[in-house]
Protein backbone atom coordinates (compact mmCIF):
# COMPACT_ATOMS: atom_id res chain seq x y z
CA UNK A 1 0.00 0.00 0.00
CA UNK A 2 2.75 2.42 0.90
CA UNK A 3 5.08 2.24 -2.49
CA UNK A 4 2.08 4.97 -4.18
CA UNK A 5 2.99 8.04 -2.42
CA UNK A 6 -0.21 9.32 -3.41
CA UNK A 7 -1.61 6.54 -1.45
CA UNK A 8 -1.12 8.40 1.40
CA UNK A 9 -3.76 10.94 0.35
CA UNK A 10 -6.28 8.17 0.15
CA UNK A 11 -9.48 8.94 2.60
CA UNK A 12 -11.62 5.71 3.53
CA UNK A 13 -14.52 4.40 5.47
CA UNK A 14 -13.48 4.00 8.97
CA UNK A 15 -17.12 2.21 10.57
CA UNK A 16 -20.21 1.53 8.79
CA UNK A 17 -21.32 3.76 5.92
CA UNK A 18 -23.75 6.64 7.25
CA UNK A 19 -26.34 8.38 4.47
CA UNK A 20 -28.57 11.42 5.05
CA UNK A 21 -31.10 11.41 2.20
CA UNK A 22 -28.70 10.99 -0.87
CA UNK A 23 -25.76 12.37 1.14
CA UNK A 24 -22.85 10.24 2.40
CA UNK A 25 -21.63 11.65 5.61
CA UNK A 26 -19.56 8.20 6.89
CA UNK A 27 -17.09 8.48 9.54
CA UNK A 28 -13.37 8.25 7.97
CA UNK A 29 -9.97 8.63 8.52
CA UNK A 30 -10.24 12.71 7.48
CA UNK A 31 -13.02 13.11 10.10
CA UNK A 32 -10.89 10.56 12.37
CA UNK A 33 -7.68 13.64 12.57
CA UNK A 34 -10.07 16.55 12.65
CA UNK A 35 -11.44 15.48 15.70
CA UNK A 36 -8.19 14.90 16.89
CA UNK A 37 -7.01 17.86 15.59
CA UNK A 38 -9.80 19.70 17.73
CA UNK A 39 -10.21 17.45 20.27
CA UNK A 40 -6.54 17.68 21.23
CA UNK A 41 -6.77 21.90 20.53
CA UNK A 42 -9.38 22.27 23.17
CA UNK A 43 -7.47 19.96 25.91
CA UNK A 44 -4.46 21.93 25.40
CA UNK A 45 -6.08 25.48 25.86
CA UNK A 46 -8.66 23.94 28.80
CA UNK A 47 -5.75 23.21 30.44
CA UNK A 48 -3.45 26.29 29.92
CA UNK A 49 -6.79 28.28 31.09
CA UNK A 50 -7.91 26.30 33.72
CA UNK A 51 -5.67 27.94 36.65
CA UNK A 52 -4.68 31.15 36.50
CA UNK A 53 -1.35 31.45 38.79
CA UNK A 54 0.51 34.71 38.58
CA UNK A 55 3.51 32.47 37.49
CA UNK A 56 2.07 30.57 34.78
CA UNK A 57 3.43 26.91 34.01
CA UNK A 58 4.58 25.38 31.01
CA UNK A 59 1.22 24.74 29.80
CA UNK A 60 -0.69 27.96 30.84
CA UNK A 61 2.39 29.60 29.04
CA UNK A 62 2.24 28.05 25.94
CA UNK A 63 -2.05 28.93 25.67
CA UNK A 64 -1.14 32.60 26.50
CA UNK A 65 1.66 33.21 24.36
CA UNK A 66 -0.50 31.62 21.76
CA UNK A 67 -3.18 33.79 22.17
CA UNK A 68 -1.13 36.70 22.75
CA UNK A 69 0.71 36.07 19.40
CA UNK A 70 -2.35 35.40 17.39
CA UNK A 71 -3.64 38.78 18.97
CA UNK A 72 -0.53 40.45 18.23
CA UNK A 73 -0.97 39.09 14.31
CA UNK A 74 -4.81 40.48 14.12
CA UNK A 75 -3.86 43.89 15.54
CA UNK A 76 -1.08 44.60 13.70
CA UNK A 77 -2.64 43.92 10.31
CA UNK A 78 -6.15 44.34 10.55
CA UNK A 79 -6.10 46.78 13.71
CA UNK A 80 -8.47 47.36 17.08
CA UNK A 81 -11.66 46.80 14.64
CA UNK A 82 -11.02 43.41 14.20
CA UNK A 83 -11.08 42.37 17.98
CA UNK A 84 -15.18 40.63 17.16
CA UNK A 85 -13.35 37.97 15.14
CA UNK A 86 -10.34 37.41 17.08
CA UNK A 87 -11.88 33.98 18.53
CA UNK A 88 -12.92 32.96 14.62
CA UNK A 89 -8.92 33.44 13.19
CA UNK A 90 -7.75 32.01 16.43
CA UNK A 91 -9.29 28.77 15.73
CA UNK A 92 -8.64 28.74 12.30
CA UNK A 93 -4.77 29.23 12.94
CA UNK A 94 -4.90 26.36 15.68
CA UNK A 95 -7.17 24.52 13.54
CA UNK A 96 -4.94 24.84 10.14
CA UNK A 97 -1.49 24.24 12.42
CA UNK A 98 -2.86 21.40 14.33
CA UNK A 99 -4.17 19.51 11.05
CA UNK A 100 -0.45 19.93 9.39
CA UNK A 101 1.56 18.87 12.67
CA UNK A 102 -0.67 15.89 13.44
CA UNK A 103 -0.02 15.05 9.12
CA UNK A 104 3.86 15.31 10.27
CA UNK A 105 3.28 12.02 12.66
CA UNK A 106 4.52 9.26 10.38
CA UNK A 107 1.47 6.81 9.14
CA UNK A 108 -0.83 9.61 9.81
CA UNK A 109 -3.64 11.79 7.81
CA UNK A 110 -3.36 15.40 6.68
CA UNK A 111 -6.87 17.14 6.74
CA UNK A 112 -5.38 20.22 5.19
CA UNK A 113 -3.45 18.03 1.93
CA UNK A 114 -7.55 18.22 0.81
CA UNK A 115 -8.28 20.94 -1.73
CA UNK A 116 -12.29 20.45 -0.73
CA UNK A 117 -11.51 20.83 2.71
CA UNK A 118 -9.01 24.20 2.70
CA UNK A 119 -11.49 25.35 0.02
CA UNK A 120 -13.96 25.32 2.28
CA UNK A 121 -12.32 27.04 5.14
CA UNK A 122 -11.13 29.69 1.84
CA UNK A 123 -14.79 30.26 0.42
CA UNK A 124 -15.94 30.43 4.09
CA UNK A 125 -13.80 33.06 4.98
CA UNK A 126 -14.62 34.92 1.33
CA UNK A 127 -18.08 34.96 1.77
CA UNK A 128 -17.77 36.31 5.11
CA UNK A 129 -15.27 39.13 4.02
CA UNK A 130 -17.53 40.26 1.35
CA UNK A 131 -20.97 40.18 3.68
CA UNK A 132 -18.83 42.07 6.42
CA UNK A 133 -17.59 44.36 3.48
CA UNK A 134 -21.12 45.23 2.48
CA UNK A 135 -22.35 45.34 5.38
CA UNK A 136 -19.72 47.85 6.71
CA UNK A 137 -19.58 50.47 3.72
CA UNK A 138 -22.78 49.23 1.51
CA UNK A 139 -22.07 49.48 -2.29
CA UNK A 140 -19.04 51.68 -0.78
CA UNK A 141 -17.35 48.38 -0.62
CA UNK A 142 -17.30 48.49 -4.42
CA UNK A 143 -14.62 50.94 -4.25
CA UNK A 144 -12.29 48.50 -3.41
CA UNK A 145 -12.28 47.72 -6.92
CA UNK A 146 -10.72 51.41 -8.08
CA UNK A 147 -7.66 52.14 -6.61
CA UNK A 148 -6.90 56.16 -5.85
CA UNK A 149 -4.84 57.57 -7.90
CA UNK A 150 -4.65 55.54 -11.53
CA UNK A 151 -4.84 57.34 -14.47
CA UNK A 152 -8.81 57.38 -16.04
CA UNK A 153 -6.81 55.62 -19.50
CA UNK A 154 -5.99 52.62 -17.44
CA UNK A 155 -9.02 52.67 -14.83
CA UNK A 156 -11.16 50.09 -16.78
CA UNK A 157 -8.07 47.82 -17.19
CA UNK A 158 -7.57 47.83 -13.52
CA UNK A 159 -10.90 47.01 -12.14
CA UNK A 160 -11.05 44.16 -14.10
CA UNK A 161 -7.46 43.09 -12.44
CA UNK A 162 -8.60 44.13 -9.19
CA UNK A 163 -11.98 42.25 -9.62
CA UNK A 164 -10.28 38.72 -10.66
CA UNK A 165 -7.55 39.12 -8.35
CA UNK A 166 -10.35 39.80 -5.37
CA UNK A 167 -12.48 36.65 -6.46
CA UNK A 168 -9.41 34.26 -7.40
CA UNK A 169 -8.80 34.87 -3.32
CA UNK A 170 -10.53 31.66 -1.69
CA UNK A 171 -8.78 29.75 -4.85
CA UNK A 172 -5.27 30.81 -4.02
CA UNK A 173 -5.58 31.18 -0.30
CA UNK A 174 -7.09 27.19 -0.51
CA UNK A 175 -4.23 26.07 -3.22
CA UNK A 176 -1.37 28.01 -1.27
CA UNK A 177 -2.33 25.83 1.76
CA UNK A 178 -3.33 22.18 -0.09
CA UNK A 179 -0.26 22.43 -2.48
CA UNK A 180 2.24 23.08 -0.03
CA UNK A 181 0.89 19.88 2.51
CA UNK A 182 0.49 17.49 -0.63
CA UNK A 183 3.98 18.26 -2.33
CA UNK A 184 5.74 18.21 0.99
CA UNK A 185 4.42 14.92 2.54
CA UNK A 186 4.44 13.22 -1.40
CA UNK A 187 8.52 14.04 -1.77
CA UNK A 188 8.97 12.63 2.15
CA UNK A 189 6.97 9.30 0.60
CA UNK A 190 9.50 9.47 -2.47
CA UNK A 191 12.47 10.18 -0.81
CA UNK A 192 11.09 7.49 2.16
CA UNK A 193 10.49 5.09 -1.41
CA UNK A 194 13.87 6.03 -2.60
CA UNK A 195 15.55 4.55 0.80
CA UNK A 196 14.34 0.98 0.71
CA UNK A 197 15.19 1.01 -2.96
CA UNK A 198 18.37 1.99 -2.89
CA UNK A 199 19.29 -0.57 0.24
CA UNK A 200 21.27 -0.39 2.98
CA UNK A 201 24.13 0.79 0.42
CA UNK A 202 22.43 4.04 -1.28
CA UNK A 203 19.76 4.37 1.19
CA UNK A 204 21.99 6.79 3.39
CA UNK A 205 21.78 10.10 1.27
CA UNK A 206 17.81 10.05 0.53
CA UNK A 207 17.68 9.15 3.92
CA UNK A 208 19.40 12.07 5.21
CA UNK A 209 17.83 14.29 2.28
CA UNK A 210 14.32 12.76 3.94
CA UNK A 211 15.39 13.72 7.42
CA UNK A 212 16.51 17.29 6.51
CA UNK A 213 13.07 17.60 4.56
CA UNK A 214 10.86 16.35 7.97
CA UNK A 215 12.32 19.73 9.52
CA UNK A 216 11.58 21.62 6.80
CA UNK A 217 8.05 20.35 6.34
CA UNK A 218 7.26 21.28 10.15
CA UNK A 219 8.85 24.59 9.26
CA UNK A 220 6.50 24.69 6.26
CA UNK A 221 3.31 23.71 8.34
CA UNK A 222 3.95 26.23 10.95
CA UNK A 223 4.30 28.82 8.56
CA UNK A 224 1.64 27.82 5.75
CA UNK A 225 -0.92 27.75 9.21
CA UNK A 226 0.19 31.26 9.72
CA UNK A 227 0.35 32.56 6.00
CA UNK A 228 -3.14 31.24 5.84
CA UNK A 229 -4.26 32.96 9.16
CA UNK A 230 -2.45 35.97 8.01
CA UNK A 231 -3.93 36.38 4.52
CA UNK A 232 -7.64 36.16 6.35
CA UNK A 233 -6.31 38.90 8.52
CA UNK A 234 -5.83 41.05 5.66
CA UNK A 235 -8.90 40.38 3.74
CA UNK A 236 -10.50 41.13 6.80
CA UNK A 237 -8.52 44.73 6.90
CA UNK A 238 -9.50 45.24 3.15
CA UNK A 239 -13.32 44.61 4.93
CA UNK A 240 -12.92 46.99 7.59
CA UNK A 241 -10.89 49.52 6.61
CA UNK A 242 -11.30 50.70 3.43
CA UNK A 243 -8.41 52.23 1.92
CA UNK A 244 -8.18 52.11 -1.38
CA UNK B 1 18.51 28.54 -1.76
CA UNK B 2 16.93 26.12 0.30
CA UNK B 3 13.98 27.17 -1.79
CA UNK B 4 15.11 26.65 -4.83
CA UNK B 5 16.32 23.23 -3.95
CA UNK B 6 13.02 22.08 -2.64
CA UNK B 7 10.79 23.58 -5.37
CA UNK B 8 12.97 21.61 -8.22
CA UNK B 9 12.81 18.81 -5.85
CA UNK B 10 9.27 18.97 -6.03
CA UNK B 11 9.28 19.17 -10.07
CA UNK B 12 11.00 16.29 -10.13
CA UNK B 13 8.89 13.95 -7.49
CA UNK B 14 6.10 14.94 -9.57
CA UNK B 15 7.86 13.92 -12.96
CA UNK B 16 8.97 10.78 -10.95
CA UNK B 17 5.29 10.13 -9.75
CA UNK B 18 3.74 10.34 -12.98
CA UNK B 19 7.07 8.46 -14.50
CA UNK B 20 6.34 5.42 -12.01
CA UNK B 21 2.70 5.23 -10.82
CA UNK B 22 0.83 6.73 -14.03
CA UNK B 23 -0.23 3.15 -14.67
CA UNK B 24 -1.32 2.15 -11.78
CA UNK B 25 -2.97 4.86 -9.58
CA UNK B 26 -6.49 6.86 -10.85
CA UNK B 27 -4.66 10.55 -10.40
CA UNK B 28 -4.81 12.24 -6.73
CA UNK B 29 -7.28 11.43 -4.14
CA UNK B 30 -7.67 14.93 -3.09
CA UNK B 31 -9.82 14.89 -6.85
CA UNK B 32 -12.26 12.02 -6.32
CA UNK B 33 -15.29 13.40 -5.04
CA UNK B 34 -16.31 10.26 -2.94
CA UNK B 35 -15.87 11.18 -0.20
CA UNK B 36 -16.34 15.30 -0.37
CA UNK B 37 -19.48 15.11 1.31
CA UNK B 38 -18.17 13.79 4.52
CA UNK B 39 -15.25 16.11 4.88
CA UNK B 40 -17.29 19.31 4.51
CA UNK B 41 -19.63 17.70 7.15
CA UNK B 42 -16.59 16.71 9.42
CA UNK B 43 -14.83 19.68 9.00
CA UNK B 44 -18.17 22.22 9.91
CA UNK B 45 -18.81 19.64 12.68
CA UNK B 46 -15.92 20.14 14.39
CA UNK B 47 -14.35 23.14 13.31
CA UNK B 48 -18.07 24.82 14.35
CA UNK B 49 -17.99 22.72 18.32
CA UNK B 50 -14.46 23.73 18.54
CA UNK B 51 -15.18 27.35 17.04
CA UNK B 52 -17.50 27.60 19.73
CA UNK B 53 -16.21 25.90 22.77
CA UNK B 54 -12.87 28.30 22.09
CA UNK B 55 -15.15 31.44 21.98
CA UNK B 56 -17.26 30.92 24.54
CA UNK B 57 -15.20 29.28 27.51
CA UNK B 58 -11.76 29.12 26.94
CA UNK B 59 -10.40 32.53 24.89
CA UNK B 60 -12.43 34.90 27.48
CA UNK B 61 -10.88 32.69 30.31
CA UNK B 62 -7.05 33.32 29.09
CA UNK B 63 -8.10 36.83 28.01
CA UNK B 64 -9.52 37.32 31.79
CA UNK B 65 -6.36 35.79 33.13
CA UNK B 66 -3.96 38.21 30.91
CA UNK B 67 -5.96 40.78 32.05
CA UNK B 68 -5.90 39.80 35.75
CA UNK B 69 -2.45 39.39 35.71
CA UNK B 70 -1.70 42.90 34.19
CA UNK B 71 -3.84 44.76 36.57
CA UNK B 72 -2.44 42.41 39.69
CA UNK B 73 1.29 43.08 38.29
CA UNK B 74 0.54 47.13 38.14
CA UNK B 75 -1.21 47.11 41.64
CA UNK B 76 2.10 45.56 43.31
CA UNK B 77 4.19 48.41 41.25
CA UNK B 78 1.70 50.92 42.54
CA UNK B 79 2.29 49.52 46.05
CA UNK B 80 6.20 48.89 45.75
CA UNK B 81 6.13 52.91 44.48
CA UNK B 82 3.88 53.57 47.55
CA UNK B 83 5.87 52.37 50.21
CA UNK B 84 9.11 53.66 48.60
CA UNK B 85 7.43 57.11 49.11
CA UNK B 86 6.70 56.07 52.43
CA UNK B 87 9.61 55.24 53.31
CA UNK B 88 11.37 58.30 51.75
CA UNK B 89 9.05 59.87 53.76
CA UNK B 90 10.10 58.34 56.81
CA UNK B 91 13.70 58.65 56.34
CA UNK B 92 13.39 62.29 55.76
CA UNK B 93 11.55 62.95 58.90
CA UNK B 94 14.20 60.71 60.70
CA UNK B 95 17.06 62.86 59.52
CA UNK B 96 15.33 65.74 60.12
CA UNK B 97 15.03 64.17 63.85
CA UNK B 98 18.46 63.77 64.26
CA UNK B 99 20.01 66.70 62.58
CA UNK B 100 17.33 68.62 65.40
CA UNK B 101 18.31 66.58 68.64
CA UNK B 102 22.03 67.08 66.98
CA UNK B 103 21.42 70.76 67.41
CA UNK B 104 19.61 70.51 70.64
CA UNK B 105 22.79 68.15 72.60
CA UNK B 106 24.73 70.81 71.23
CA UNK B 107 23.49 73.63 72.61
CA UNK B 108 22.72 71.96 76.01
CA UNK B 109 26.30 71.16 76.01
CA UNK B 110 27.36 74.49 75.30
CA UNK B 111 24.76 75.49 78.27
CA UNK B 112 26.60 73.07 80.51
CA UNK B 113 30.22 74.14 79.63
CA UNK B 114 29.20 78.16 79.98
CA UNK B 115 27.83 77.23 83.42
CA UNK B 116 30.48 75.69 84.37
CA UNK B 117 32.98 77.43 83.04
CA UNK B 118 30.90 80.58 85.28
CA UNK B 119 30.86 78.71 88.94
CA UNK B 120 34.24 77.82 88.18
CA UNK B 121 34.88 81.60 87.52
CA UNK B 122 32.83 82.37 90.74
CA UNK B 123 34.33 80.31 92.73
CA UNK B 124 37.93 81.28 91.92
CA UNK B 125 36.94 84.52 92.77
CA UNK B 126 36.12 83.76 96.55
CA UNK B 127 39.13 81.78 96.91
CA UNK B 128 41.25 84.44 95.48
CA UNK B 129 39.41 86.69 97.59
CA UNK B 130 40.36 84.33 100.86
CA UNK B 131 43.53 83.87 99.70
CA UNK B 132 44.45 87.66 99.33
CA UNK B 133 42.96 87.81 102.60
CA UNK B 134 44.95 85.70 104.88
CA UNK B 135 47.90 86.64 102.12
CA UNK B 136 47.28 90.37 103.78
CA UNK B 137 46.54 88.99 107.77
CA UNK B 138 49.74 87.15 107.32
CA UNK B 139 51.63 89.97 106.66
CA UNK B 140 50.48 92.20 108.92
CA UNK B 141 51.39 89.40 111.72
CA UNK B 142 54.53 89.12 109.97
CA UNK B 143 54.73 92.90 110.38
CA UNK B 144 53.73 93.14 113.60
CA UNK B 145 56.36 90.30 114.57
CA UNK B 146 59.24 91.98 113.22
CA UNK B 147 57.94 95.20 114.59
CA UNK B 148 58.65 93.79 118.04
CA UNK B 149 61.38 91.86 117.25
CA UNK B 150 64.00 94.45 118.03
CA UNK B 151 62.67 95.99 121.22
CA UNK B 152 62.08 92.06 122.36
CA UNK B 153 65.54 91.01 121.27
CA UNK B 154 66.72 94.17 123.09
CA UNK B 155 65.18 93.27 126.39
CA UNK B 156 66.62 90.17 126.83
CA UNK B 157 69.85 91.06 125.51
CA UNK B 158 69.61 93.98 128.77
CA UNK B 159 68.42 91.15 131.32
CA UNK B 160 70.77 88.67 129.92
CA UNK B 161 73.57 90.95 129.91
CA UNK B 162 72.69 92.07 133.54
CA UNK B 163 72.55 88.41 134.91
CA UNK B 164 75.42 88.01 132.93
CA UNK B 165 77.23 90.26 135.06
CA UNK B 166 76.20 89.98 138.22
CA UNK B 167 77.24 86.19 138.00
CA UNK B 168 80.79 87.83 136.45
CA UNK B 169 81.25 90.27 139.17
CA UNK B 170 78.77 89.79 141.79
CA UNK B 171 77.60 93.54 141.54
CA UNK B 172 74.18 94.61 140.76
CA UNK B 173 74.68 96.81 137.70
CA UNK B 174 72.19 99.45 137.17
CA UNK B 175 69.51 98.31 134.37
CA UNK B 176 69.22 102.01 132.76
CA UNK B 177 72.86 102.16 131.68
CA UNK B 178 72.68 98.35 130.09
CA UNK B 179 69.87 99.32 128.40
CA UNK B 180 71.33 102.52 127.19
CA UNK B 181 74.68 100.37 125.87
CA UNK B 182 72.22 97.48 124.04
CA UNK B 183 70.02 100.46 122.59
CA UNK B 184 72.74 102.07 121.33
CA UNK B 185 74.33 99.01 119.99
CA UNK B 186 70.78 97.26 118.18
CA UNK B 187 70.87 101.32 116.57
CA UNK B 188 74.24 100.60 115.24
CA UNK B 189 73.90 96.82 114.38
CA UNK B 190 70.09 96.61 113.04
CA UNK B 191 70.72 97.10 109.63
CA UNK B 192 72.92 94.36 109.63
CA UNK B 193 70.35 91.98 111.59
CA UNK B 194 67.12 92.85 110.30
CA UNK B 195 68.31 93.76 106.74
CA UNK B 196 65.93 97.00 106.71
Amino acid sequence: MAANPMSQFDVYRIGPEIKVGALDISFTNASLFMILSTVSIMLIFNLGSKKNSILPNKIQLLAELSYTFVSKMISDTAGSKAKPYFAFIFSLFMFVLFCNMFGMIPYTFTVTSHIIVTFVLAAFIFIGVTVIGFIKHGFGYLKLFVPSGVPAVLLPLIVVIEIISYLSRPISLSVRLFANMMAGHTMMKVFGGFVISLGIVGGWLPLSFSVALTGLEILVAFLQAYVFAILTCIYLNDALNLHH
Amino acid sequence: MVKKIYFQSIFFSVFFIREAFAAESGGMPQLNPEFWVSQIFWLILTFGIMYLVLSKIILPRISNNLESRKSQILENIEAAEKQREDSDEKLKEYDEIISKSKLEANSIFNQAREKALKEIGAKKEVLDNQIDNEIAEAEKEIDTLRKNAPDKINKIAIETSSELLQKLIGTEVNNSSISAIVDDLSKRNGDKYYGN
